[in-house]
């Protein structure tokens, strides 16, 4: 099934300036810095990986970007407007989606029921006309349910999936509904945390095809939390290193790969 | 004897795939017909007992708790926010009743649209209007009950909104002390009595020994509710309700705004509790401080887990089968009982023993309650379970 059926894409902006940059955040629990004092650029219509060790700070990052956490300091600057310390639900009605390091699915709704939520900030329908089921409360369903299953079919999902219970789903595809519940709403940039974990290498090569796809069909910008190096190397333009909450390197895939402070991150100091 | 078990499984089986077949595909007109049936077999109901009879008047409080539920089972079931001081909703709907409907506010004379004559004293207002004050005002307190819970979770909910139900009934008993001029705000365990019966201009004026527009008017007031629950429940509040119930973190990265959702949940099932009371009040005929315990919060609760948190129909069936049994089955069919065999004691001492075996009961046998909620359901029966093992197919 090809993406061009997806309606209502995000139109692209003239500008490749970045679409995301994040200046100088840091996050801070009581003593321990979580995040100290990182920036990241993410131009339009790239994918972007953050990589670094457990504990690096990775998620937390990605926690901030999306209104979970508040930095201690520091600004995130997403179109040209700032959303540092903004609520998770206004941001991610600004075109900012997520999906999680463990599969966080409402696990009672079905896989259709999923993706329509998330598609909860850009439905109109009050109290009052979900009472009344107005025609256009009416047709607002039948649109989003719609929507969502065409979403849900891109990712990969079998019609007769639709209808059962996320909880019951297999492993992968509880991923694919997520990714799905987080495409629906249109996003501009889509945050990805681990998205291979757990997976076998058919599987991650699958995503990793799939993610270019993604770009491209939908015009999207990713920003990239991923530890299978293989997938990282094929599929970024950029890679940020962070290790202990500091940014250790930046830059261009081989770049990275050659650079002896990231080496010392994942491999340890060689003894001389 | 074995292969007539396993005959009889067979047949039990094919029953249940004809039935899985047969429910969800009812064509639209055939539900149609079955709930009109359902409605018109509930307005003629009240014709099989006289004015007066114990029934009856079991029955109108019945309805009267399938209100309370279907409130209560926003706020639990749908939102999964365990709400332990429902009784308050009950107090402000009640006190609604004594407030704009008796002579209790004996400094003002406000008369609207009711049949008794001007010069009493007090704020006489329509049965109607009441309800809408009722439902204003359990929906603002709903909302402000559920503003400090926002931050909370689980358990700790429950601990704050008990605490409220808590001061509510306080400030009830002691409401004598609060003065409004000169004038109380409550009348505390003395109590508002002499609270309007409703009053319908054409209908005339309701009183206790004509039950049956008692009995219709809470049946209509119970169809508009359930009617809103099952709208509310597929639309995108409803979802937005399960959402966060299900996985906070996931809804409001998800888009869904938190405060007001969760807000709504509380101001809407608060605001039934208030329909439900402000009945209450008026078919007591009085608004006593007492009647506002903690075990009407619980009551209230055990009906919906009994029925199945979070299922519409489940909530109605708890309410009826636990009110029923505690209005009709305890004190009048069954209360003399233990004299039968010789105890000296009435059955409705035992009433709170009893509710708590039925619960245990209902706990051990079926937990997910009597109807569950359909997505339980099928977690429960259908595919792999959480733990990634394929299940035996449901039978």
């Amino acid at each position: 099934m090809s993406g061009t059926e997806l309606k209502g894409m995000p139109q692209k902006r003239p500008s490749a300036a970045a679409l995301m940059r994040v200046d100088q955040v840091r996050k801070e629990f009581g003593g321990l810095v979580a995040v100290g004092d990182v920036s990241v650029d993410v131009p339009e219509h790239s994918i972007v990986s953050i990589i670094g060790p457990n504990g690096a700070g990775k998620t937390t990052l990605f926690n901030m970007l999306t209104g979970l956490y508040k930095p201690s300091a520091g600004s995130i600057v997403f179109r040209d407007r700032a959303i540092t310390g903004k609520r998770p639900d206004v941001i991610s009605g600004l075109g900012i989606s997520r999906t999680f390091q463990n599969i966080r699915l409402f696990r009672e709704m079905t896989a259709l029921e999923n993706v329509m939520v998330g598609r909860h900030s850009l439905m109109k329908a009050s109290l009052f006309g979900s009472i009344l089921r107005t025609p256009r409360v009416r047709a607002e369903e039948r649109s989003v349910r719609d929507k969502a299953a065409e979403t849900l079919e891109y990712v990969g999902l079998t019609p007769a999936q639709l209808e059962q219970i996320a909880n019951n789903l297999s492993y992968g595809d509880q991923r694919r509904v997520e990714i799905a519940r987080a495409l629906v709403s249109d996003p501009t940039l889509l945050l990805l945390d681990e998205p291979t974990a757990g997976m076998n290498p058919q599987e991650s090569d699958q995503l990793t095809g799939f993610m270019k796809k993604l770009r491209d069909d939908l015009d999207l910008t990713i920003l990239l939390i991923e530890h299978d190096m293989r997938v990282v190397m094929d599929v970024s333009e950029r890679i940020t290193v962070l290790d202990h909450g500091e940014k250790i390197a930046e830059g261009p895939p081989d770049e990275v790969r050659a650079n002896e402070r990231v080496i010392e991150a994942y491999l340890g100091k060689q003894e001389s | 004897m074995n292969e007539l078990l396993a005959q009889f499984r067979d047949w039990r089986d094919a029953f249940v795939r004809r039935r899985n077949r047969i429910v969800p595909s009812l064509p639209p007109w055939w539900q149609r017909a079955l709930v009109a049936v359902l409605i018109v077999a509930g307005i003629l109901l009240p014709f099989a007992f006289t004015q007066t009879s114990g029934f009856l008047d079991a029955t109108i409080r019945a309805l009267a708790f399938v209100v309370m539920a279907l409130g209560l089972n926003i706020v639990v079931g749908f939102a999964g926010l365990l709400d332990l001081g429902y009784v308050a909703f009950y107090a402000f709907g009640a006190y609604c009743v004594g407030w704009f409907g008796s002579g209790f506010f004996f400094n003002a004379h406000v008369h609207v649209l009711v049949s008794s004559m001007t010069e009493t004293i007090g704020i006489h207002l329509n049965f109607l209007l009441i309800l809408v004050c009722a439902v204003l005002i359990t929906a603002i307190a709903g909302t402000l009950i559920g503003l400090p819970t926002l931050r909370l979770r689980g358990d700790y909910i429950a601990i704050v909104t008990l605490a409220f139900g808590e001061i509510i009934g306080v400030v009830a008993v002691n409401g004598t002390d609060i003065h409004l001029g000169q004038m109380t705000l409550t009348a505390g365990n003395l109590g508002i009595s002499a609270v309007d019966s409703p009053y319908f201009p054409g209908i005339g004026k309701f009183d206790l020994l004509h039950l049956r527009p008692w009995y219709w008017l809470i049946f209509g007031i119970m169809l508009l509710v359930l009617f809103v629950n099952l709208r509310v429940r597929d639309s995108r509040l409803g979802r937005a309700w399960v959402a966060l119930r299900e996985d906070e973190v996931a809804a409001v990265s998800t888009g869904i705004p938190l405060v007001r959702t969760k807000l709504m949940a509380y101001a809407i099932g608060a605001a039934f509790g208030g329909m439900s009371g402000a009945f209450l009040g008026s078919y007591d005929s009085s608004v006593n401080a007492s009647q506002f315990e903690f075990s009407f919060s619980i009551f209230v609760l055990s009906m919906i887990i009994v029925g199945g948190l979070g299922s519409i129909w489940g909530a109605v069936l708890g309410a009826l089968l636990l009110s029923y049994t505690n209005y009709y089955l305890i004190p009048d069919v069954f209360n003399h009982l233990p004299s039968t065999f010789g105890l000296n004691f009435d059955l409705t001492d035992l009433s709170f023993g009893i509710f708590g075996f039925v619960l245990v009961l209902v706990m051990v046998l079926r937990p997910q309650g009597l109807i569950p909620e359909r997505r339980r359901t099928l977690e429960l029966t259908g595919g792999r379970g959480g733990d990634g093992l394929p299940r035996e197919a449901p039978r």
